[in-house]
């Protein structure tokens, strides 16, 4: 008999934001698959419109619980090119160290609080604080580690209080650096024992053709500023974003939607993987060979597997990191900062992919027009070009709706949306 | 984890509480995950029926609503009246739903078409000016800040559990801060609100030597025009005491005086 079905996911579990799935499978043949955002739209762009530059980061970051360090970094960076500003050394280390920490905060908040209850056959983490105990005890402790970094180097965890245009209020103390990089030393077992848990999932036979899209690594794995590429072959500068996000409105979306070389493409950690693959730590790409994850991978279920083996990364550079930063001597901790008119973009890589804050000034350093371009509405196209071939495979392969329905909410939450941010 | 809870020998049953977001960041609800090593204790204390960034099971009985975020849509007006219905106690939960929060900047333009436009153009959009949740349904509890303070959330909602009245320091951040014996920030020529602002973060960003920017709103009897005389002889313009005092919502009775021509976006649109 052929599937007959009729799939309505109202407010998605398990992801940051509101969106809805809708699919209608008639006779086997797929007649709609929908991915529909909800979300109310808070209008940050117009919010910043005539206020000063140190305003900027302090708001932006208030665009997303999940990825306010991202936001504020990528808001600071665009007020810094605007105004010439080009960090010091320390400055950039400090904000790499940061960055990595939210990478590693977000992407274990996401493992295992939001995609591993699928894979572990329940509705939330809550149950397996009794089934699985330990494996609970392993995410508490890294994302623990990842958060306390946050504090001691951003002030706070979420909406950092030190991290200002020109460089940061106030130094981490060296003691507590040191004490939280033998942390990082010994947390690589819990990630050891991450990747085990995730070989033993069983990941969706599923692949479909995609451009992903990414910083490219010059010399290491990137993550704030550079060029932009993609794996059909675009590379423009930093500053030319919007050839690469074309963003447009559809209906039943409050969210807008991005396009470049396809209909659709993708950001997150499985595009800079793809991209860059070359420049991870030796570890991680071990870790990726391990659960069979390669450039150029298709299947956006691996995305879940990119972000451990990017969670072995960031772990890894931050050990480096705060080598470096402790065996030299504290420079100056925040320059002198004179606005100028002009215009500022900054391309950062947040945990669900790259984010683009552009900012006009004029010569006050009072903004007049802003614009920010975030990774779910970037990947919100194919997510529904994803669910849509995934209805119709499973529909061929004669899957039953439920298990066409979990799957399609397993595919959403793969790309580990950030909705709220997509529709600022 | 224990199921059975009790409090100086008398038993108590664990409240059924439900998480909720209306606009917002969704950073309060993120607080609540982010204290792992009082995470499983605190969980302990309630019977979490409903929390859709955490978990697929859903119950719509519940005794305690925290409601997340403001009110910008038609939708989250009904479903917060839902809310009320449903729930005994319903908790403001953060400075977007005390006060509209950071969101509640975009209502300070006079042309909110032009708010609309300046961001999706000429597509159809549908939002309505920021309010806070008591603008809509009568709220029992507030749990301020910009993100919220878990463990004064602990607090409060031990407090709930075993019956005491909630209890909000009076005084300004500046108590803490000075008990916490930061070089006050006036003096290293930062703008603060500390003197008028309500305490209980314990000084978090003077503490990280950030100026407080108010997310908690005003302290009982806060002198703002006193600190406007502060800002004042520090040589602080009245636009940087604005940014401050208009940023979370909490000071809107103060601004009004404060909004200048010079906020004018001009042919944009914005007639403040
Ligand atoms: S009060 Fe602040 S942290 Fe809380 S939801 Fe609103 S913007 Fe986010
Ligand atoms: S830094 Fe701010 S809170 Fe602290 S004493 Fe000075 S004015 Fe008060
Ligand atoms: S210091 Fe001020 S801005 Fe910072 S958390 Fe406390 S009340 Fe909020």
């Amino acid at each position: 008999m052929k599937l007959t079905c009729d799939i309505d996911v109202h407010h998605l579990t398990r992801v940051e934001g509101h969106g809805n799935i809708h699919i209608r499978i008639r006779n086997g043949e797929v007649v709609k698959a929908q991915w529909e955002v909800v979300e109310t739209p808070r209008f940050f762009e117009a919010m910043l419109v005539g206020k000063k530059w140190e305003n900027a980061p302090y708001l932006c970051g208030r665009i997303c619980g999940i990825c306010s360090i991202g936001h504020t970094l990528a808001s600071i960076r665009a007020v810094e090119n605007c105004f010439n500003i080009v960090p010091s050394e320390q400055t950039a280390k400090l904000r790499l160290l940061l960055k990595h920490m939210e990478t590693l905060q977000s992407h274990i908040l996401h493992l295992y609080f939001l995609a591993a209850p699928d894979f572990l056959n329940t509705g939330s983490v809550f149950p397996l604080i009794k089934s699985h105990p330990e494996v609970v005890q392993r995410a508490a402790r890294l994302k623990l580690l990842a958060n306390d970094c946050c504090d001691v180097i951003g002030g706070r965890r979420l909406h950092p209080t030190r991290t200002v245009v020109g460089g940061f209020t106030m130094l981490p103390d060296k003691y507590q650096l040191e004490q939280l990089r033998q942390r990082l030393e010994t947390s690589m077992a819990d990630l050891e024992q991450s990747a085990e848990l995730f070989a033993s999932f069983a990941i969706p036979d599923f692949s479909r053709e995609t451009e992903f899209v990414s910083l490219k690594g010059k010399g290491s794995y990137p993550f704030i500023g550079g060029s932009l590429v993609s794996t059909d072959g675009v590379e423009l500068p930093e500053n030319e974003y919007l050839q690469m996000t074309n963003e447009y409105c559809v209906e039943n979306s409050t969210s807008k939607w991005s396009r470049l070389s396809r209909d659709s493409f993708a950001v997150g950690s499985l595009a800079r993987l793809n991209n860059n693959f070359a420049h991870l730590h030796p570890s991680a790409q071990e870790v990726a060979k391990g659960l069979g994850l390669a450039p150029v991978n298709h299947n956006p279920f691996m995305n879940n597997v990119a972000q451990l083996v990017e969670c072995v990364h960031v772990v890894q550079d931050a050990i480096r990191l705060i080598r470096e930063l402790t065996a030299a001597e504290w420079q100056e901790v925040r320059q002198q900062v004179t606005p100028q008119a002009g215009t500022g973009v900054a391309a950062v890589e947040v945990p669900r992919g790259i984010l683009y804050h552009c900012y006009e000034c004029d010569q006050d350093g009072r903004i007049v027009k802003a614009d920010c371009v975030i990774p779910t509405s970037q990947n919100h196209a194919n997510i529904q070009h994803d669910i849509q071939a995934l209805a119709d495979n499973y529909a061929k392969k004669g899957s039953s709706d439920k298990e066409i329905e979990l799957l399609a909410e397993m595919l959403v939450r793969a790309y580990d949306p950030c909705i709220s941010c997509s529709v600022h | 984890m224990s199921a059975e809870l009790s409090y100086m020998g008398v038993d108590l049953t664990r409240p059924r509480v439900a998480f909720f977001e209306l606009s917002s960041c969704e950073g309060c609800q993120l607080q609540l995950l982010n204290k792992e090593a009082s995470l499983l204790d605190f969980f302990n204390l309630l019977q979490v029926v409903q929390f859709r960034e955490a978990m697929s099971e859903k119950d719509d009985t519940y005794d305690v609503a925290f409601v997340e975020g403001s009110v910008t849509r038609a939708d989250e007006e009904e479903r917060l009246k839902i809310i009320r219905k449903r729930a005994k106690i319903l908790i403001a939960f953060g400075s977007c739903a005390c006060f509209g929060g950071v969101n509640q900047l975009k209502n300070r333009f006079a042309d909110q078409d032009w708010v609309k436009r300046e961001v999706y153009g000429d597509f159809a959009i549908d939002t309505q000016p920021v309010r806070p949740l008591a603008d809509i349904v009568e709220v029992d509890v507030n749990i301020y800040g910009c993100p919220v303070k878990k463990e004064e959330v602990e607090r409060i909602v031990t407090d709930l559990v075993v019956g005491k009245t909630i209890l909000y320091p009076k005084y300004p951040v500046c108590m803490d801060c000075k008990a916490n014996e930061n070089i006050c920030l006036f003096d290293l020529g930062e703008p603060c609100l500390g003197p008028v602002t309500r305490a209980g973060c314990d000084a978090w960003c003077p503490n990280n030597r950030m100026g407080c920017w108010g997310c908690r709103g005003p302290a009982e009897a806060a002198n703002v025009e006193q600190l406007k005389n502060i800002m004042a002889e520090h040589g602080f313009s009245s636009e940087t005491l604005l940014d401050r005092l208009e940023c979370f919502g909490g000071f809107s009775a103060f601004v009004d005086g404060l909004r200048q021509p010079q906020q004018d976006t001009g042919k944009q649109g914005s007639g403040i």
